[in-house]
């Protein structure tokens, strides 16, 4: 016989609190405190002009407390992001009449330029909070929402409108109340969507997190502590060391996040798969490990189950009305309130015109926006090189690391990480490059843009690459395909679907990034170039609301009008003739 | 709290005619698109499910099978005509039935434990209460063990289960079932049918009926007890079919197999009449004369030599084998050896009897003597017709004659080869001649001298 030195498995488990346990519970713990420390401290008084918050401090020691700041903001950004996402997209999924405005809606807000807005949000913030710094606060994790929120609402949206049919009759057969369709049916059916959406989201997040906290509006410079305006600091007074320290700190908080919170949301949510048969290859993450070997958390969440219970029969009890009817047609009411419904969303499409015509006619004159539709166009032109060029690179080198299963391993997470790093942080080094070798800036922003948007690009052609089943590769080697023949035949159409979603996110991005892309400053040196972005860049910094909102709503239009008109088309295509 | 889901709370909880589920002139229609009129799915439907049976709704794809059931189960509604659920209209979701989904249906996040509970769950039960329960419908169905397993881990068969027991677990009055074993692999379908069988034997069943969709014919008569036979374009009800076969069912059984047949051929001639199409197999008569094997003299001799001189070839799949025949050809001739008394065949395996040895090992007068013997002794076809020519002064008759009294007990085409199969083994013997060209039968010149 051996004798067992160690413990086995099962005596383990059968000890009351395993080591998982105390990972877990000292884990928990620290971050209580470390939230409650650093959240306490954004009650500064705060009245400008005349008490300002204490200057950013460039000091090394200062950067993990400004970079804990900036990431609980982003955190509560993102549950208000979660917030709203589910009260809009239920609304908007359950109510016909309710969805006419707010999908339209929500389509245009999402065109809207985040960082165009922020000016008209500071000052209103402000105004909200006097005397503290809280203002600021909400005017930064305003902009964070606003850059997070659209579409993961669009996910929620869309997964509450695509479930199962079999599990809607089942529901119905079985009267599920309202409440346990949600937590049993929806909620689940749009969780590996939604998580997914959420990563991204808070990815590209960070852009406008280290775009808001620091920001001129009426030619008064705001700081909040955070990294971002560490970044800002450090470009003011021309600290390289700072700089790249701030990028380090980056980058460790990226992989941080990803490692504690988005690798064991992704790997947890792939029992929500709505396919019978198990996955061949699923995300894990130690931390979910780490969680389900613990013993704690099952423990209480058995303690707890009296009181779910509770709860779930009290919600259930008042929400029980789940339409007993039969499954009506959709929007079955009576046609006269259709009518008026109709004619009062027609009056005030009619009103808001008048109101903009007006206003444009009033305060800004028709040339000043002759003048931004054609800066408009001047934007638009970089934001089609840069997609173009994009992929010109990227594609071919997305499609090799796709079709090569180790390297995709291996690339795909950086594309992902190069996408969620705030590229704003990257442009003082193109910045100082473009001033050495006295480059134009009408060029170079077309490569600040792209900093952040390529990897679009990059992530979405690798995942293209990969649904290209492999019978198919095999197929076009035994035809002898190769070249551009084997691109034109199936490559390309393979990877249309995949590389149009990436296209969509990268000129989305590049459009909101020209408005901090089109004016950079290294120290004292200010470069300007001749755009979209640098007017509203400008008006806001003077404070110029007229022109602001002029610039912002041409953005806007100009975002809309090249979704529907290019991207959609393209869209429709990919999912008519390329879907394999 | 279920009655205030329902409009006519003041009627009676019982069908006046004691019907658990009752339509009347159902009609379901679709309007085409760009306002191209409408398509009817289903065409005045009236049907019942009375408490204690198996109902089966059988038909083609285009049937509306599946619709009707949904409009039954109250999850869509008809377009014209009434669904009453014991005695009370149905205008909503029916609190009488449960459904097994053809897809399971089963929520891939929820271990089989809290799947089953689902049901229980909607309705308030108290959860230690709902967890007995659920126990008890897991073990009824076999999966007592695999309570905290998700659906993705289960088989097929076993996910269906899972359907099954969160059916069963609120005993609802009538069980829906919409295909429930289509989407499952043959072997285990039959397995599971037989399961789903034997409960419903045993007599605890946990609902009072079973109303069944299926494409699958054998299934609905080993199953049901009616058979309802649905046309498709429009969906309309053809006929009905009661299968009186005793329980456990034996699919060997002739007399499944004639009902099978019989609704087969209902469902392939969607013009004919369901009660005509089954006529050959409803009522149930014993005909005078059971019918002829079709199998030539030449090839039942063939066999019984065969057999003879290889006593060791015995297994049927081996013969056909070894003669190089498909067992669908093979297996006319062994009928007709056995009906003649020539061989015998026990569990596949094929002896000849004495009469088989002697007529396979003597010459060919004493062979037809032997076959002659038998003929009249074991087959009223040929019997009745030698015993007609007989009676005849002119030992002769019409063809058309004998065809028309097996019209009687055949379809028509089967008449015809029932009769040319008994003319050529009366020939064989030496019973009569067939003058083909006059279309007659006639007696033999040597047989109505023996005779005289």
């Amino acid at each position: 016989m051996i004798r067992l030195t160690f413990p086995t498995r099962e005596t383990l488990r059968r000890l009351p609190f395993t080591a998982a346990d105390v990972a877990i519970t000292i884990g928990a713990l620290a971050l209580i405190v470390l939230i409650a420390y650093v959240g306490s401290t954004a009650l500064v008084p705060f009245q400008p002009p005349d008490v300002l918050p204490e200057p950013i401090s460039l000091d090394i020691v200062h950067l993990p407390y400004y970079l804990a700041r900036s990431t609980l903001r982003m955190f509560i950004a993102l549950f208000f992001s979660l917030l709203f996402t589910f009260t809009y997209g239920y609304v908007a999924a359950h109510s016909p009449r309710a969805e006419r405005v707010l999908i339209p809606l929500l389509d245009v807000l999402q065109s809207v330029p985040v960082l165009g807005f922020l000016s008209v949000t500071i000052a209103f913030f402000i105004a909200l909070f006097r005397g503290s710094l809280l203002g600021l606060e909400a005017a930064s994790i305003f902009a964070i929402f606003t850059s997070q929120v659209w579409n993961m609402t669009f996910s929620f949206y869309h997964s509450l409108r695509t479930i199962p049919r079999e599990q809607q009759e089942m529901a119905r057969m079985f009267r599920l109340s309202r409440w346990q369709y949600f937590t049993k049916v929806e909620a689940p059916n749009s969780m590996i969507g939604l998580t997914w959406n959420t990563m991204m989201s808070f990815g590209g997040g960070w852009f406008f997190v280290a775009a808001s906290e620091a920001i001129s509006v009426l030619n008064q410079d705001y700081r909040l502590p955070g990294i971002g305006a560490y970044v800002t600091e450090a470009v003011d007074q021309q600290n390289v060391g700072a700089l790249i320290a701030a990028i380090v700190a980056m980058a460790i908080m990226i992989v941080l996040v990803d490692q504690l919170v988005w690798r064991p949301l992704i790997a947890w949510s792939q029992k929500f798969r709505n396919e019978q048969s198990e996955a061949g290859e699923t995300p894990t993450s130690w931390l979910l490990n780490l969680w389900r070997a613990a013993r704690l958390p099952s423990l209480i969440g058995e303690a707890l189950r009296p009181a779910s219970e509770f709860v779930n029969r009290a919600l259930s009890g008042t929400l029980a009305p789940k339409p007993a009817q039969m499954a009506k047609p959709r929007a079955a009411a009576p046609a006269w309130m259709d009518w008026i419904y109709n004619g009062l969303l027609i009056a005030l499409l009619v009103a808001g015109a008048v109101v903009l015509i007006r206003f444009i006619l009033s305060e800004v004159g028709l040339p000043e926006v002759v003048n931004t539709f054609v800066l408009g166009l001047i934007t638009m032109a970089r934001v089609a090189a840069l997609t173009a060029i994009g992929t010109l690179i990227w594609a071919p080198i997305g499609v090799a690391v796709g079709f090569n299963p180790r390297l995709a391993r291996l690339i795909q997470p950086l594309a992902q990480f190069m996408s969620a790093f705030p590229a704003n942080f990257l442009f003082p080094f193109v910045t100082v490059a473009l001033i050495a070798t006295g480059i134009s800036l009408n060029v170079g922003s077309i490569l600040l843009m792209s900093l952040g948007a390529q990897w679009y690009i990059l992530f979405n052609v690798i995942a293209g690459a990969q649904t290209i089943p492999s019978d198919l590769r095999e197929m076009a080697a035994n035809m002898g395909l190769c070249g551009w023949k084997l691109w034109r035949r199936l490559i390309i159409p393979g990877i249309f679907s995949a590389w149009v979603t990436g296209g969509i996110t990268a000129s989305g991005g590049a459009w909101n990034a020209s408005i901090v892309a089109e004016v950079v400053s290294w120290g004292d040196t200010t470069l300007t170039a001749t755009g979209l972005g640098a007017y509203i860049a400008n008006a806001t910094a003077v404070g110029d609301w007229p022109r602001i909102a002029l610039g912002v709503g041409m953005m806007a239009l100009f975002v809309v009008a090249l979704n529907r008109l290019f991207w959609r088309r393209l869209y429709v295509l990919a999912e008519s003739k390329y879907v394999l | 709290m279920a009655t205030a889901l329902m409009n006519d709370t003041k009627t009676p909880a019982m069908d006046r005619n004691g019907a658990l589920i009752r339509t009347v002139n159902v009609f379901k229609n679709f309007e085409l698109p760009d306002g191209n009129g409408i398509f009817t799915v289903l065409e005045n439907i009236n049907l019942t499910v009375k408490p204690g049976e198996i109902v089966a709704l059988l038909g083609r794809s285009g049937s509306g099978k599946s619709t009707l059931l949904r409009i039954l189960a109250g999850l869509i509604p008809a377009s014209s005509g009434d669904v009453f659920s014991s005695g009370r209209r149905v205008t909503g979701p029916n609190p009488d039935v449960t459904m097994v989904f053809q897809s399971f249906a089963l929520l891939p996040w929820l271990t089989v434990q809290q799947n089953v509970e689902l049901g229980l769950e909607a309705l308030g039960v108290p959860l230690k209460e709902r967890q007995a329960r659920a126990l008890k419908a897991i073990d009824m169905v076999g999966l007592d063990g695999f309570e905290s397993a998700y659906p993705k881990e289960l088989s097929g068969g076993m996910r269906q289960r899972v359907g099954f027991a969160r059916a069963f677990v609120k005993q609802p009055k009538v069980l829906f079932m919409d295909e429930p074993f289509s989407a499952l692999d043959v072997l285990t379908a039959e397995n599971l049918r037989g399961e789903i069988s034997d409960l419903w034997e045993k007599g605890d069943f946990p609902a009072q009926s079973v109303l069944i969709v299926t494409h699958n014919i054998e299934e609905a008569v080993y199953l049901a007890d009616r058979v309802i036979i649905l046309g498709a374009n429009p969906g309309r009800v053809r006929g009905e079919v009661t299968i009186d076969l005793p329980r456990p069912r034996d699919r060997s059984a002739r007399r499944f197999k004639e009902l099978v047949d019989g609704i087969y051929i209902a469902m392939t001639n969607p013009d004919r009449d369901v009660t005509a199409a089954m006529a050959g197999v409803l009522p149930r008569r014993e005909t005078p004369y059971p019918p002829l094997p079709h199998a030539t003299v030449g090839g039942i001799s063939g066999l019984l030599e065969l057999l003879n001189e290889r006593p060791e070839l015995r297994d049927l799949p081996e013969i056909s084998s070894t003669l190089q025949l498909a067992t669908d050809d093979l297996l006319p001739i062994v009928d007709a050896a056995v009906m003649l008394g020539l061989a015998e065949v026990r569990q596949g395996d094929i002896t000849l009897t004495d009469n088989g040895r002697a007529f396979a090992t003597a010459d060919i007068q004493t062979s037809k003597d032997i076959f002659r013997a038998q003929l009249l002794e074991r087959v009223p076809m040929v019997k009745m017709i030698y015993n007609t020519l007989q009676a005849k002064p002119n030992g002769s008759m019409r063809a058309g004659f004998f065809l028309d009294i097996l019209d009687e007990h055949f379809p028509r085409e089967e008449a015809q080869h029932q009769f040319e199969t008994a003319v050529d083994w009366g020939r064989y013997a030496e019973l009569f001649e067939y003058d083909r060209g006059e279309d007659r039968l006639l007696l033999p010149v040597e047989a109505s001298e023996l005779t005289d």
